[in-house]
């Protein structure tokens, strides 16, 4: 009997046999195209005749498709030429070309979803129909999308090195994308910040990574068995995965100790506290306070001041807590749920269920929808003295 | 990276500036709108934001449960109903502002003259999954 074929695994080794590709003088886009091939290949043959040296194998099957494709091409001199060079594929470049791959694929000249395209298909080696499912859009639209973002960064110097903001930018938007067809795409961000992690010595690339294990952890207790929201103050704390959570926690405790702080380290401080209270009643929501002041600090971002509103109401009490929501713009997303909320908690029931509801006609998504309207209808059904 | 839905109506938006109905329109013309429609979704295709596109029959029905072992309850099609949807077009774009963009293009479509209809569209965003980051 053959072990079933560990896709996960396979797919782990696409950044290196893609990077050994294009540094042999492969074009990115006819690489990228090769690589793909291989895998489907190796999908198909391994199952029977899995090889000795996976990466050996793909990097020979991927270039000899390499070859194929650009035989009729008018390139045929110049493949000659490289044939002869043809170096040998050793691990000593792996590291710089899977950084490398990283930077191209989330580079400045793409559109957010064309960077998270080109990321899931060349980094993370996934079809484009995996792709096209995931993000609810047909495959004809998604295999556009990736071959113009492939032509986009095409003149980009391969070995230059980005900016790992932008990377980390185009990973915590796949994580935020959750789960939709048949990949879990929350759980590919994780395997790629994981590999980004281990080529790249970055605080913020480790906070990164941090912040996604210790929400993940939460993740099944976040949803009740009939699809609706469980929040966090409800969730039933053992279903938390505990070893995700320890190791977010170490992930993060070794970033911090190199004294640069960025804001994805910061946003996992606050969810390594909610991960550490036993009880909801115990969570140490002055200490919580405290890292929203150092996200304020670090981003500005009036979404971050409204959960700081939040979490000042559970510290100093909801009258604080509206004083710093008095502060902010109420149309940004979602403040009249946490406007409801801290009325909820001073007892004023009648605004907290008017406010809930206008919340709900303002939800960004159905299952918060859902939630938000239920919420205005206990307060509205609840006996009266 | 937001789907929308932009919808045309047969009746009940604001009257379009080109307001001729079809059937007054040269077979030329209907000919160049159906393929300005066709020309537009290809274009979508090509930029990665295309997601669907239906037309809908204007011959409707009201369908409703009638209770526990009875055949549903059917009514109309009514003639008068005042909002009726002709079809859709549903994109998947990088922003709202993009999608105002495309609206505003897919109402250009040429009418009667071969001039754009400037037709009214109404764009609604979708409702989408949960994050999974919310706190």
């Amino acid at each position: 009997m053959t072990p079933p074929l560990d896709e996960v695994l396979l797919r782990s080794l696409t950044p290196g046999v893609l990077g050994v590709l294009v540094r042999r003088g492969a074009d990115f886009a006819a690489a990228e195209d090769a690589v793909q091939e291989a895998l489907v290949e190796a999908l198909r043959v391994w199952p029977a005749d899995p090889p000795r040296d996976p990466r050996a194998w793909l990097v020979t099957v991927a270039w000899r498709r390499f070859l194929d494709a650009t035989r009729a091409d008018a390139a045929r001199r110049r493949r000659e030429d490289l044939v002869e060079e043809e170096p040998q594929p050793g691990p000593a470049s792996g590291v710089d070309d899977t950084l490398a791959l990283y930077f191209l694929c989330a580079h400045p000249s793409l559109t957010p979803s064309s960077a998270v395209a080109l990321t899931l298909r060349a980094v993370g080696g996934l079809t484009t129909r995996q792709i096209a499912r995931a993000y609810l859009v047909p495959e004809a639209t998604m295999a556009q999308r990736i071959s113009r973002a492939k032509r986009t960064v095409s003149g980009v110097r391969f070995d230059r090195p980005g900016d790992v903001a932008t990377v980390l930018r185009v990973l915590y938007l796949v994580f935020n994308e959750g789960y939709s067809g048949d990949v879990d795409l929350a759980a590919e961000a994780i395997r790629l910040t994981r590999q980004l992690a281990a080529v790249v010595d970055h605080p913020e690339v480790a906070g990164l990574l941090a912040l996604m294990l210790l929400h993940s952890a939460r993740r099944v207790a976040r949803t009740a068995p009939d699809g609706s929201l469980v929040p966090l103050a409800e969730q039933d704390r053992t279903r938390w995965d505990t070893a995700a959570i320890t190791e977010g926690v170490a992930v993060l405790q070794a970033a911090l100790a190199r004294d640069r702080l960025g804001e994805f380290q910061a946003q996992a401080a606050i969810a390594a506290l909610h991960a550490d209270a036993p009880t909801a009643a115990e969570t140490d929501w002055v200490q919580i306070v405290e890292w929203y002041d150092e996200l304020v600090r670090l981003t500005d971002s009036p979404v971050v001041r409204l959960n700081r509103a939040v979490a000042v109401g559970e510290a100093d009490g909801p009258r604080a807590g509206l004083a710093a929501l008095a502060e902010l713009d109420d149309s940004l997303p979602r403040h009249a749920a946490v406007a409801a909320h801290l009325h909820e908690a001073a007892g004023d029931l009648e605004t907290a269920a008017r406010l809930y509801a206008e919340a709900a006609r303002r939800a960004p998504d159905l299952a918060e929808r859902d939630h938000l309207t239920r919420r205005a209808a206990r307060l509205n059904t609840r006996p009266r003295p | 990276m937001a789907k929308y839905l932009l919808l045309k109506h047969y009746r009940g938006a604001p009257a379009a500036v080109n307001d001729v109905p079809m059937e007054k329109w040269t077979p030329e013309e209907i000919s160049a709108h159906v393929r300005y429609m066709d020309d537009f979704a290809a274009r979508l295709e090509g930029t990665g934001e295309f997601v669907d596109a239906q037309a809908l029959a204007p011959d409707g029905m009201w369908v409703r449960y009638d209770g526990e072992g009875r055949p549903p309850v059917v009514d109309g099609p009514f003639a008068e109903t005042k909002d009726l949807v002709a079809g859709w077009m549903v994109v998947d774009v990088d922003s709202r502002e993009r999608a105002i963009e495309l609206a505003g293009e897919l109402s250009a479509a040429p009418g009667a003259g071969g001039e754009p209809i400037h037709e009214w569209l109404e764009v609604r965003p979708f409702l989408g999954a949960a994050p999974t980051v919310t706190e």
